[in-house]
């Protein structure tokens, strides 16, 4: 597992990221059905992803990729496993 | 050119505008089609898209507005219809998919336009929102793109207009597929073509940009959106009191009433047809400015005026007149229910939700919502059904359709027939008890929100399962096209007239006839014990809850001559919209849930409406 000076993972889930942290996507911890709802928004392995902002209480996640922008939901957010450049 | 059986069976040719959601295919469409636009559900379903006519080379050819879809492998019921739609096209070879891309998310959209090249159906691809791409720092070069999808690509801006004459010029040339690509490798594949066509220089952020981001983020998105749904209310009621105030209520007062008065004398001021078409006569005390009663010498007779003994004893003149609120004949209130008091309020709504839906902002309103709708089994992205449901409950129960699960549905629905009025409901409300100000409308509206809350945190406990997750794309603002705009505040506007005018004359016919034959005093003794005694209201109210089944706005308007006080008109109010949906909407329902779970949440809506109505009764004084 690589770790980035600070000393934190540098694979973690979208939900766990910073609020303005980039990152690329690695892998989508889910079955067929979810990979595919989420690629049909832009979200897949391989894409640059920021995250925008997330809520209080396990809130939704906005993400940016491109110029799409999206709203996750915070469990389903926790599936998309990140590389945080 | 077209086979005259199958296909199109005949019909002009079809164009299908095709392309993800938030697109701006309906400006597209807009600037295509003429006046003449229709929406319609497709067939079977209760997915709405709309369709419209062009002139292509002097002959009228349909243009299909479908349902904005991402991928042609649906995971939603508004992807199936897109789908479908696309399959039935497919079997006229003259027929053309106008490929609708947003040019700033050019990777992303590419996965439909390649998808429908393997279809085999012409395909014209039209790179819109083209005036965006310079603030996003985006290039692209159309010609190269053209050259390897191998069909054509035409750049426009549909809301400046810019494109579409060459567009139209180009559709001719649109061709099915001859791009080969392996399905596995279909991201690679647009990661190629992306790298051939596009450059990706600085992005500029816009105000629009940042305001994107501030209504989004819970610190700064609450605030604003407290300030959003404030605006929006007072720009309801401003128009709508304006338009009620300056136009309507002036016409009728001033050119249908004297109408109305000379054919009330004309029909004998009295009688079987009288009533069915004027309704009743009162008499109104012109120095006091108020209806009265009392025993009069003589005939009555509209237009004249005459003496009258009050209760007390006194003798007062006052004119023979109609009451367009309560007089209760077709011509009277039936007319003056639907146009005047009503829509005013359903214009002024939608105009406002058009903004709304097309400025972009539903989506990020459904994000600072999720959380709190989480807690009635919901999530977000159902607020959106139920603003829908303020204006109309029908559009609203169709809108549950974009919620993923059964459950989901089923609670959105049920919490909408139940606590969300219509603006027709609500316009009326605000007629019978705008008067005690926040002291009479605070209750209603404060209880239906009280109750939307606590039936939807009843629900998720009680029913097994749990809600999804929200997962939607955010679009950036944009300035709605007027025309666009204006064309759907149109459709809405006219649909409500289309609906509603017909069910209240109907609703009023029946009041009548049921006052006729007594039966509505046989009911009213009949359940005196529930309206009289659990609720507090007079027998003759049953009437209106009998109305209610029909159309909301004139049972709420049969209130007005029962003389209630301030507190039988909120409780009133507030069984009339949860006690059971108006029947159209109730149409849509059984559609939706089926029989079994329309019987389930009927059985929720009267007893929450008896629990509601009955504590009411006992709390307000």
């Amino acid at each position: 597992m690589n770790i980035i000076p600070g000393g934190r993972v540098a694979i973690v889930d979208l939900a766990s990221m910073r609020q303005g942290e980039e990152g690329r996507v690695v892998r989508i911890e889910g079955g067929w059905g979810l990979q595919r709802r989420l690629e049909a928004l832009g979200v897949r392995v391989g894409v640059k992803i920021k995250k925008v902002s997330g809520h209080f209480m396990r809130g939704p996640v906005i993400a940016r990729m491109g110029n799409t922008e999206v709203a996750i939901g915070w469990g389903m957010a926790r599936r998309v496993m990140v590389e945080v450049l | 050119m077209g086979n005259g059986e199958k296909g199109n069976g005949g019909g002009p040719m079809k164009i299908l505008l095709m392309g993800n959601p938030n697109v701006g295919k309906s400006v597209v469409f807009s600037r295509l089609t003429g006046a003449h636009v229709i929406a319609s559900n497709y067939p079977g379903t209760t997915v709405e898209f709309t369709k419209g006519y062009m002139r292509l080379k002097g002959k009228r050819v349909e243009v299909i507005d479908v349902p904005g879809t991402y991928t042609l492998e649906p995971t939603s019921k508004a992807e199936e219809v897109a789908v479908d739609m696309l399959k039935e096209a497919k079997e006229d070879p003259e027929n053309i998919v106008i490929n609708v891309v947003d040019a700033t998310n050019l990777e992303r959209n590419l996965n439909l336009t390649l998808q429908l090249l393997k279809e085999g159906i012409q395909v014209i691809v039209c790179l819109n929102l083209w005036d965006e791409t310079k603030h996003t720092g985006i290039e692209i070069d159309a010609k190269k793109l053209e050259e390897i999808l191998g069909v054509p690509v035409v750049s426009t801006c549909a809301i400046s207009g810019e494109g579409i004459a060459e567009l139209i010029k180009r559709l001719s040339e649109a061709k099915s597929n001859t791009y080969e690509y392996d399905v596995e490798e279909r991201w690679t594949e647009i990661g190629r073509i992306i790298e051939e066509t596009q450059k990706v220089t600085h992005r500029h952020h816009t105000f629009l940009d940042r305001l994107g981001e501030a209504s989004v983020r819970p610190v700064t998105g609450i605030p604003i959106a407290f300030a959003a749904l404030l605006a929006s209310f007072s720009i309801i009621r401003f128009i709508g009191e304006s338009l009620i105030g300056y136009i309507f209520e002036p016409i009728f007062v001033g050119l249908w009433k004297p109408v109305m008065v000379k054919l009330s004398a004309i029909l004998g001021s009295g009688g079987f047809i009288h009533d069915i078409l004027i309704g009743k006569i009162f008499l109104f005390n012109i120095e006091t400015e108020e209806f009265i009663k009392g025993v009069v010498t003589g005939k009555m007779v509209a237009g004249s005026t005459v003496m009258v003994k009050t209760i007390t004893g006194e003798l007062v003149s006052a004119e023979v007149t109609i009451d367009f609120v309560q007089s209760m004949g077709l011509l009277t209130t039936g007319l003056f229910v639907p146009f005047a008091m009503v829509l005013p309020y359903i214009f002024a709504f939608y105009l406002v939700l058009s903004f709304l839906e097309d400025s972009g902002y539903l989506p990020r309103l459904g994000v600072l919502m999720d959380n709190f709708m989480h807690r009635l089994g919901l999530h977000g992205l159902s607020i959106i059904p139920m603003m829908l449901g303020l204006g109309c409950n029908v559009p609203g129960a169709l809108a549950t359709r974009v919620l993923e699960t059964r459950r989901e549905r089923f609670i959105a629905a049920t919490l909408m027939a139940i606590a969300v009025p219509c603006m027709a409901q609500i316009a009326m409300v605000i007629g019978l008890v705008g008067k005690f100000g926040i002291l009479g409308l605070g209750p209603v509206f404060g209880t239906l929100f009280v109750v939307w809350v606590l039936l939807g945190i009843i629900m998720d406990r009680l029913l097994p399962g749990e809600s999804p997750e929200i997962f939607t794309e955010i679009p950036p603002y944009r300035i709605p096209y007027a025309k666009a705009l204006l064309k759907k505040l149109w459709m809405r506007t006219y649909g409500f007239l289309k609906e509603a005018v017909p069910y209240v004359l109907l609703g009023v016919f029946i009041v009548n006839i049921l006052y006729a034959l007594h039966i509505i005093e046989l009911i009213g003794r009949f359940l005196s014990p529930v309206v009289r005694g659990l609720l507090g209201l007079p027998n003759e109210a049953v009437a209106a809850l009998i109305m209610g089944f029909l159309r909301k706005d004139i049972a709420i308007g049969m209130l007005f001559p029962l003389g209630l006080t301030m507190k039988q008109l909120i409780v009133a109010s507030v069984i009339l919209t949860m006690y059971f949906p108006c029947v159209a909407t109730f149409a849509v329902l059984v559609r939706e849930l089926g029989i079994k779970d329309m019987l389930k949440s009927t059985l929720i809506m009267i007893i929450s409406a008896l629990l509601v109505g009955g504590t009411l009764n006992l709390i307000l004084r």
